[in-house]
C-alpha cells in the first residue's frame, strides 16, 4: 500500500459520508417519494455486479503466487462458490472454501 | 443473522495484515459500518488503485441500501430528524431486514414503537461489529503467513455472491462481471471494475424487464 496517511483517512471519511448520505436518502431528505421503477431496477444487481468483477481476478491470478494461475486457490474458490450457492449460508461456504485451500496447500506441498 | 461478527473478526485480521494501524481499521468499521464495501475499499488500497476507483467501488456495493432508505422510510419518515440521522447511520443489511419484517406485520404501528423497535435491532449487532473488528485487529498481527489470509478476501466476497444468485437475471449479471473483468483487465487504473460493474448492472436490469414484461403477456 502506498497511500500516505491523511490520504486513508481520507478515503475512510468520503466512504463513511457517502455512505450515510447512501442509507439516509429517503429517511431523510428525500421524503416520501418513490424511486422510479428503472432506479429500483439496476440498484438490485448492484452487489452481483461489483463483485464478481472485483472476485475474477483475484480468483484467477492471485498474488500470493505472482499473478499464475494456482490450482489450490481455484479449487477453493470453487468449493466456496458451490457451497454458498446450494447453502444460501455465507459462513458455511467461507468456511468450506478455507478448509479446501488449506486442504489443496496441504496436499500439493 | 449474526453474521457480523466473523466478518468484523476477518476484516480486523485482514486490514491489519495488510499494513493499517488500529486507528485506521476502527475507523472503517465505525464510520462505514459496511462489510462488503469496506472488505471492496481495502483490497483496492492492497492493488495501489487511484483513490477515485477505490471510492467509486465501495460505494457501488453501497448502492443497493439506497432502496432500505426508500423501503423503510414510509415507517420512520415521520420520525424527528435527530433520529432518522441516527437510524440513517445504522442501517444496514441486518437492521434493515429484521424491521421491515416487522413493519410490514404491523404497518399501523405508531412511529415511536418503530423506531424503539429498530434501535432494538440495532443493539446486539452493531456494538458486535466494533468488538469484532477491533478483536480481529489485535489478532491479525499475531497469525503467520502460512494461513493463506490472501484468500481470505476473495473466499468471503464468494460466500456473500453465491446466496445472491437467486434469479436468471443475477446470474446473468454475475457471469457478465466475470467475462469483462477478464476482457478489459488491460485498462489501467481499475477502470475496467467501474465499466464490467456498470455493464452487467445494466446486463441484470435489462433481463429482468424482458422477464417481467414476458410474464405479464403471458398472463
Amino acid at each position: 500500500m502506498t497511500y500516505s496517511d491523511p490520504q486513508i483517512w481520507l478515503i475512510i471519511v468520503i466512504l463513511g459520508i457517502g455512505t450515510f448520505v447512501i442509507r439516509f436518502s429517503f429517511l431523510g431528505l428525500l421524503g416520501d417519494r418513490e424511486l422510479p421503477e428503472w432506479a429500483l431496477r439496476h440498484l438490485r444487481y448492484t452487489p452481483v455486479a461489483v463483485l464478481p468483477a472485483i472476485i475474477t481476478p483475484l480468483v484467477l491470478w492471485p498474488t500470493a503466487t505472482q499473478g499464475q494461475l494456482d490450482p489450490a486457490r481455484l479449487g477453493a474458490a470453487a468449493v466456496a462458490l458451490a457451497v454458498g450457492y446450494l447453502s444460501k449460508n455465507a459462513l458455511a461456504a467461507i468456511g468450506a472454501g478455507m478448509a479446501t485451500l488449506y486442504a489443496l496447500l496441504y496436499v500439493m506441498g | 443473522m449474526l453474521v457480523v461478527a466473523p466478518f468484523g473478526l476477518l476484516f480486523g485480521v485482514v486490514a491489519t495484515e495488510a499494513g493499517l494501524p488500529l486507528s485506521q481499521v476502527m475507523g472503517f468499521s465505525l464510520l462505514v459500518i459496511a462489510g462488503a464495501s469496506q472488505f471492496t475499499a481495502l483490497q483496492l488500497m492492497t492493488e495501489n488503485a487511484p483513490i477515485i476507483v477505490v471510492l467509486a467501488s465501495a460505494l457501488a456495493v453501497n448502492l443497493r441500501m439506497a432502496m432500505y432508505s426508500a423501503s423503510i422510510a414510509p415507517h420512520l419518515g415521520a420520525a424527528p430528524l435527530w433520529q432518522r440521522a441516527f437510524i440513517g447511520y445504522f442501517n444496514i443489511d441486518q437492521t434493515y431486514a429484521l424491521s421491515i419484517q416487522k413493519f410490514d406485520e404491523n404497518p399501523s404501528a405508531p412511529v415511536r414503537w418503530k423506531v424503539a423497535y429498530f434501535f432494538g435491532a440495532v443493539t446486539p449487532i452493531c456494538p458486535i461489529w466494533y468488538l469484532a473488528t477491533w478483536a480481529g485487529a489485535v489478532l491479525g498481527s499475531t497469525i503467520p503467513p502460512e494461513f493463506a489470509l490472501d484468500f481470505a478476501v476473495p473466499i468471503t466476497f464468494l460466500a456473500l455472491v453465491a446466496p445472491a444468485l437467486r434469479s436468471l437475471a443475477h446470474i446473468a449479471t454475475a457471469l457478465t462481471a466475470v467475462v469483462l473483468s477478464i476482457l478489459l483487465a488491460w485498462m489501467p487504473y481499475n477502470l475496467w471494475l467501474l465499466i464490467a460493474a456498470l455493464v452487467a448492472m445494466m446486463v441484470g436490469a435489462e433481463i429482468e424487464r424482458r422477464m417481467t414484461k414476458a410474464k405479464g403477456e403471458r398472463a
